[in-house]
Protein backbone atom coordinates (compact mmCIF):
# COMPACT_ATOMS: atom_id res chain seq x y z
CA UNK A 1 0.00 0.00 0.00
CA UNK A 2 2.65 2.28 0.49
CA UNK A 3 4.35 1.87 -2.80
CA UNK A 4 0.84 2.39 -4.08
CA UNK A 5 0.54 5.58 -2.29
CA UNK A 6 4.57 6.72 -3.58
CA UNK A 7 3.84 5.72 -7.02
CA UNK A 8 0.72 7.76 -7.46
CA UNK A 9 2.21 10.46 -5.67
CA UNK A 10 4.82 10.75 -8.03
CA UNK A 11 2.64 10.38 -10.87
CA UNK A 12 0.81 13.19 -9.95
CA UNK A 13 4.19 15.22 -9.65
CA UNK A 14 4.97 14.42 -13.15
CA UNK A 15 1.29 15.48 -14.39
CA UNK A 16 1.92 18.38 -12.74
CA UNK A 17 5.73 18.85 -14.45
CA UNK A 18 4.14 18.95 -17.83
CA UNK A 19 1.24 20.77 -17.24
CA UNK A 20 3.90 23.52 -15.71
CA UNK A 21 6.08 22.63 -18.93
CA UNK A 22 2.80 23.20 -21.42
CA UNK A 23 0.92 26.21 -20.01
CA UNK A 24 0.76 29.64 -21.37
CA UNK A 25 -1.36 31.07 -19.08
CA UNK A 26 1.44 32.50 -16.08
CA UNK A 27 -1.06 32.62 -13.11
CA UNK A 28 -2.39 28.98 -14.03
CA UNK A 29 1.62 27.82 -14.05
CA UNK A 30 2.16 29.82 -10.19
CA UNK A 31 -0.86 27.70 -8.96
CA UNK A 32 0.55 24.34 -10.67
CA UNK A 33 3.89 25.30 -9.09
CA UNK A 34 2.10 24.92 -5.14
CA UNK A 35 0.83 21.90 -6.15
CA UNK A 36 3.45 20.65 -7.12
CA UNK A 37 5.01 22.24 -3.93
CA UNK A 38 2.53 19.89 -2.07
CA UNK A 39 3.11 16.87 -3.82
CA UNK A 40 7.20 17.27 -3.10
CA UNK A 41 6.51 17.97 0.47
CA UNK A 42 4.17 14.74 0.80
CA UNK A 43 6.76 12.95 -0.78
CA UNK A 44 9.46 14.13 1.96
CA UNK A 45 7.18 12.89 4.53
CA UNK A 46 7.17 9.60 3.05
CA UNK A 47 10.84 9.63 2.92
CA UNK A 48 10.89 10.56 6.50
CA UNK A 49 12.27 13.74 5.90
CA UNK A 50 9.96 15.45 8.09
CA UNK A 51 11.97 18.96 8.47
CA UNK A 52 12.39 19.54 4.70
CA UNK A 53 8.64 18.51 4.15
CA UNK A 54 7.75 21.66 6.06
CA UNK A 55 10.78 24.07 4.72
CA UNK A 56 9.39 22.85 0.99
CA UNK A 57 5.42 24.00 2.43
CA UNK A 58 6.26 27.06 4.23
CA UNK A 59 8.66 28.17 1.56
CA UNK A 60 7.79 26.30 -1.63
CA UNK A 61 4.09 26.70 -1.34
CA UNK A 62 3.69 29.45 0.50
CA UNK A 63 6.02 32.30 -0.18
CA UNK A 64 7.12 31.39 -3.53
CA UNK A 65 3.51 31.50 -4.85
CA UNK A 66 3.17 34.89 -3.41
CA UNK A 67 6.37 35.89 -4.71
CA UNK A 68 5.34 34.69 -8.41
CA UNK A 69 2.49 36.37 -8.06
CA UNK A 70 3.82 39.45 -7.66
CA UNK A 71 6.11 39.07 -10.59
CA UNK A 72 3.42 37.88 -12.52
CA UNK A 73 1.67 41.08 -11.83
CA UNK A 74 4.69 43.17 -12.76
CA UNK A 75 5.05 41.07 -16.06
CA UNK A 76 2.31 40.08 -17.67
CA UNK A 77 0.03 36.18 -17.40
CA UNK A 78 1.18 35.16 -21.16
CA UNK A 79 3.94 33.91 -21.92
CA UNK A 80 5.82 34.03 -24.90
CA UNK A 81 6.55 31.88 -27.80
CA UNK A 82 9.82 30.18 -28.07
CA UNK A 83 11.74 31.15 -30.93
CA UNK A 84 14.85 28.33 -30.74
CA UNK A 85 13.84 24.44 -30.64
CA UNK A 86 13.66 22.49 -28.08
CA UNK A 87 15.32 19.31 -29.44
CA UNK A 88 18.84 20.44 -28.07
CA UNK A 89 17.91 21.47 -24.45
CA UNK A 90 15.69 18.14 -24.30
CA UNK A 91 18.66 16.30 -25.89
CA UNK A 92 20.79 17.77 -22.61
CA UNK A 93 17.95 16.56 -20.52
CA UNK A 94 17.51 13.28 -21.77
CA UNK A 95 21.93 12.75 -21.51
CA UNK A 96 21.85 13.90 -17.84
CA UNK A 97 19.14 11.74 -16.64
CA UNK A 98 20.27 8.94 -18.25
CA UNK A 99 24.35 9.53 -16.33
CA UNK A 100 22.07 9.95 -13.58
CA UNK A 101 20.20 6.74 -13.55
CA UNK A 102 23.55 4.99 -15.02
CA UNK A 103 25.30 6.46 -11.78
CA UNK A 104 22.84 4.91 -9.36
CA UNK A 105 23.92 1.37 -10.44
CA UNK A 106 26.86 1.50 -8.58
CA UNK A 107 25.49 3.19 -5.22
CA UNK A 108 26.15 0.33 -1.93
CA UNK A 109 22.68 -0.93 -0.93
CA UNK A 110 20.83 0.95 0.83
CA UNK A 111 21.05 0.75 4.80
CA UNK A 112 24.10 -1.60 4.74
CA UNK A 113 26.31 -0.76 7.45
CA UNK A 114 29.81 -1.33 5.79
CA UNK A 115 28.29 1.37 3.68
CA UNK A 116 31.13 4.60 2.83
CA UNK A 117 28.96 7.13 4.68
CA UNK A 118 29.04 4.66 8.11
CA UNK A 119 33.06 4.30 7.73
CA UNK A 120 33.94 7.84 6.73
CA UNK A 121 34.04 9.77 9.85
CA UNK A 122 31.29 8.51 11.86
CA UNK A 123 33.19 5.84 14.03
CA UNK A 124 35.80 8.20 15.07
CA UNK A 125 33.46 10.47 16.71
CA UNK A 126 32.16 7.43 18.33
CA UNK A 127 34.44 6.45 19.81
CA UNK A 128 35.66 9.55 21.39
CA UNK A 129 33.02 11.70 21.40
CA UNK A 130 35.39 14.28 20.96
CA UNK A 131 34.97 18.22 22.27
CA UNK A 132 37.10 19.91 19.97
CA UNK A 133 38.13 22.44 22.94
CA UNK A 134 39.91 19.76 24.57
CA UNK A 135 43.94 19.55 25.07
CA UNK A 136 45.34 16.62 23.14
CA UNK A 137 46.65 14.96 26.48
CA UNK A 138 42.80 15.07 27.68
CA UNK A 139 40.42 14.09 25.20
CA UNK A 140 37.58 13.52 27.23
CA UNK A 141 37.40 17.12 29.40
CA UNK A 142 33.99 18.14 27.94
CA UNK A 143 32.69 14.94 28.54
CA UNK A 144 28.97 14.83 26.92
CA UNK A 145 26.93 12.21 27.28
CA UNK A 146 24.94 11.99 24.45
CA UNK A 147 26.38 11.44 21.22
CA UNK A 148 23.92 13.34 19.39
CA UNK A 149 24.23 16.52 21.49
CA UNK A 150 27.90 15.80 20.82
CA UNK A 151 27.78 15.90 17.45
CA UNK A 152 25.35 18.79 17.10
CA UNK A 153 27.31 20.74 19.61
CA UNK A 154 31.09 20.07 18.13
CA UNK A 155 30.55 19.77 14.57
CA UNK A 156 27.42 20.50 13.17
CA UNK A 157 27.38 24.35 15.00
CA UNK A 158 30.34 25.21 12.19
CA UNK A 159 27.86 23.74 9.45
CA UNK A 160 25.58 26.03 10.92
CA UNK A 161 27.78 28.83 10.88
CA UNK A 162 29.01 28.03 7.72
CA UNK A 163 24.91 28.10 6.62
CA UNK A 164 24.81 31.49 8.14
CA UNK A 165 27.46 33.02 6.54
CA UNK A 166 25.97 32.15 2.78
CA UNK A 167 22.48 33.70 4.37
CA UNK A 168 23.78 36.76 5.22
CA UNK A 169 26.24 37.04 2.31
CA UNK A 170 22.64 36.47 -0.24
CA UNK A 171 21.41 38.52 2.10
CA UNK A 172 23.10 41.84 1.78
CA UNK A 173 23.60 41.06 -2.42
CA UNK A 174 19.51 41.25 -2.99
CA UNK A 175 19.59 44.48 -0.60
CA UNK A 176 22.73 45.87 -2.27
CA UNK A 177 20.85 45.52 -5.36
CA UNK A 178 17.70 47.30 -4.15
CA UNK A 179 19.48 49.96 -3.19
CA UNK A 180 19.47 52.81 -5.51
CA UNK A 181 16.90 51.41 -7.59
CA UNK A 182 14.36 53.78 -6.71
CA UNK A 183 13.18 55.32 -10.54
CA UNK A 184 9.65 55.66 -11.68
CA UNK A 185 7.68 52.37 -12.66
CA UNK A 186 6.60 51.88 -16.25
CA UNK A 187 2.57 52.54 -16.50
CA UNK A 188 0.18 50.10 -17.50
CA UNK A 189 -0.10 47.31 -14.86
CA UNK A 190 -2.02 46.74 -11.93
CA UNK A 191 -0.29 49.57 -9.79
CA UNK A 192 1.86 47.22 -7.28
CA UNK A 193 3.11 50.53 -4.49
CA UNK A 194 4.12 47.79 -1.91
CA UNK A 195 7.83 48.97 -2.17
CA UNK A 196 8.75 50.45 1.21
CA UNK A 197 6.97 47.19 2.87
CA UNK A 198 8.99 44.09 1.74
CA UNK A 199 12.44 45.27 0.27
CA UNK A 200 13.71 45.66 3.98
CA UNK A 201 12.22 43.31 5.77
CA UNK B 1 -9.00 -1.74 5.61
CA UNK B 2 -10.28 1.66 6.49
CA UNK B 3 -6.83 3.37 6.15
CA UNK B 4 -6.45 1.44 2.54
CA UNK B 5 -9.94 3.00 1.69
CA UNK B 6 -9.26 6.16 2.80
CA UNK B 7 -5.90 6.59 1.00
CA UNK B 8 -7.95 5.44 -2.21
CA UNK B 9 -10.50 7.89 -1.91
CA UNK B 10 -7.70 10.74 -0.79
CA UNK B 11 -5.55 10.14 -4.10
CA UNK B 12 -8.82 9.98 -6.19
CA UNK B 13 -9.59 12.98 -5.22
CA UNK B 14 -6.21 14.64 -5.35
CA UNK B 15 -6.42 13.31 -9.34
CA UNK B 16 -9.89 15.57 -9.55
CA UNK B 17 -8.54 18.27 -7.79
CA UNK B 18 -5.39 18.25 -10.41
CA UNK B 19 -7.74 17.99 -13.21
CA UNK B 20 -9.37 20.86 -12.37
CA UNK B 21 -6.39 22.93 -11.85
CA UNK B 22 -4.76 21.93 -15.01
CA UNK B 23 -8.33 22.57 -16.91
CA UNK B 24 -10.08 25.31 -14.85
CA UNK B 25 -11.10 27.99 -16.71
CA UNK B 26 -10.75 30.79 -14.24
CA UNK B 27 -8.13 32.05 -11.80
CA UNK B 28 -10.53 31.01 -9.32
CA UNK B 29 -11.10 27.39 -10.33
CA UNK B 30 -7.34 27.22 -9.87
CA UNK B 31 -7.42 28.55 -6.55
CA UNK B 32 -9.67 26.46 -5.57
CA UNK B 33 -7.92 23.07 -6.51
CA UNK B 34 -4.58 24.35 -5.08
CA UNK B 35 -5.98 24.91 -1.92
CA UNK B 36 -8.09 21.48 -2.16
CA UNK B 37 -4.68 19.61 -2.95
CA UNK B 38 -3.19 21.16 -0.02
CA UNK B 39 -5.94 19.93 2.15
CA UNK B 40 -5.64 16.62 0.72
CA UNK B 41 -1.79 16.82 0.90
CA UNK B 42 -2.37 17.12 4.79
CA UNK B 43 -4.93 14.39 4.92
CA UNK B 44 -1.88 12.39 3.12
CA UNK B 45 0.45 13.06 5.61
CA UNK B 46 -2.42 11.60 8.28
CA UNK B 47 -2.74 8.38 6.53
CA UNK B 48 0.53 8.08 5.77
CA UNK B 49 1.65 8.58 9.59
CA UNK B 50 -1.50 5.90 10.66
CA UNK B 51 -0.48 3.07 8.28
CA UNK B 52 3.23 3.71 8.65
CA UNK B 53 2.59 3.55 12.65
CA UNK B 54 3.74 6.80 13.45
CA UNK B 55 0.78 9.38 13.55
CA UNK B 56 3.25 11.52 15.21
CA UNK B 57 2.97 13.49 12.46
CA UNK B 58 -0.14 14.84 12.70
CA UNK B 59 0.91 18.27 14.28
CA UNK B 60 2.90 18.87 10.97
CA UNK B 61 -0.18 18.03 9.00
CA UNK B 62 -2.28 20.58 11.24
CA UNK B 63 0.36 22.94 10.44
CA UNK B 64 0.02 22.62 7.13
CA UNK B 65 -3.78 23.34 7.51
CA UNK B 66 -2.97 26.57 8.49
CA UNK B 67 -0.27 27.23 6.12
CA UNK B 68 -2.25 26.58 3.08
CA UNK B 69 -5.10 28.87 4.52
CA UNK B 70 -3.01 31.82 4.76
CA UNK B 71 -1.95 30.97 1.66
CA UNK B 72 -5.19 31.50 0.08
CA UNK B 73 -5.66 33.89 1.81
CA UNK B 74 -2.93 36.00 0.69
CA UNK B 75 -3.22 34.83 -2.89
CA UNK B 76 -6.80 35.77 -2.92
CA UNK B 77 -6.05 38.88 -1.20
CA UNK B 78 -3.36 39.57 -3.94
CA UNK B 79 -6.27 39.06 -6.79
CA UNK B 80 -8.10 41.33 -5.87
CA UNK B 81 -5.77 44.91 -4.92
CA UNK B 82 -3.05 43.43 -7.36
CA UNK B 83 -0.51 43.55 -4.22
CA UNK B 84 0.11 42.67 -0.69
CA UNK B 85 1.33 45.86 0.43
CA UNK B 86 -1.37 48.18 -0.22
CA UNK B 87 -4.06 48.52 2.23
CA UNK B 88 -6.98 47.89 0.35
CA UNK B 89 -10.06 50.27 -0.41
CA UNK B 90 -12.20 51.44 3.37
CA UNK B 91 -14.97 49.22 4.23
CA UNK B 92 -17.95 49.83 2.04
CA UNK B 93 -16.07 50.42 -1.02
CA UNK B 94 -15.77 47.69 -3.06
CA UNK B 95 -13.29 48.77 -5.69
CA UNK B 96 -10.33 47.15 -6.32
CA UNK B 97 -6.61 49.11 -7.33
Amino acid sequence: MESTVDFALLGLLAITAFGVLRMRNLVAVVMLMGIYSFLSAALFVVLDAVDVAFTEVAVGAGVSTILALGTVALVGTRQKRRKHSPVLPLFIVLVTGGMLVYGTYDLPRWGEPDNPVHRHVAPEYLADQVPLAAEPGEALAVHIPNIVTTVLASYRGYDTLGETTVVFAAMVGVLTLFVGSRRPRRGGRPPADDEDGDGAS
Amino acid sequence: MMVVGASIAVLVTMAMAMARALLGPTVYDRVLAVNMFGTKTVLTIALIGFFTGRPEFLDLALAYGLLNFIGTIAVLKFFQFGSLGASGPHPGETESG
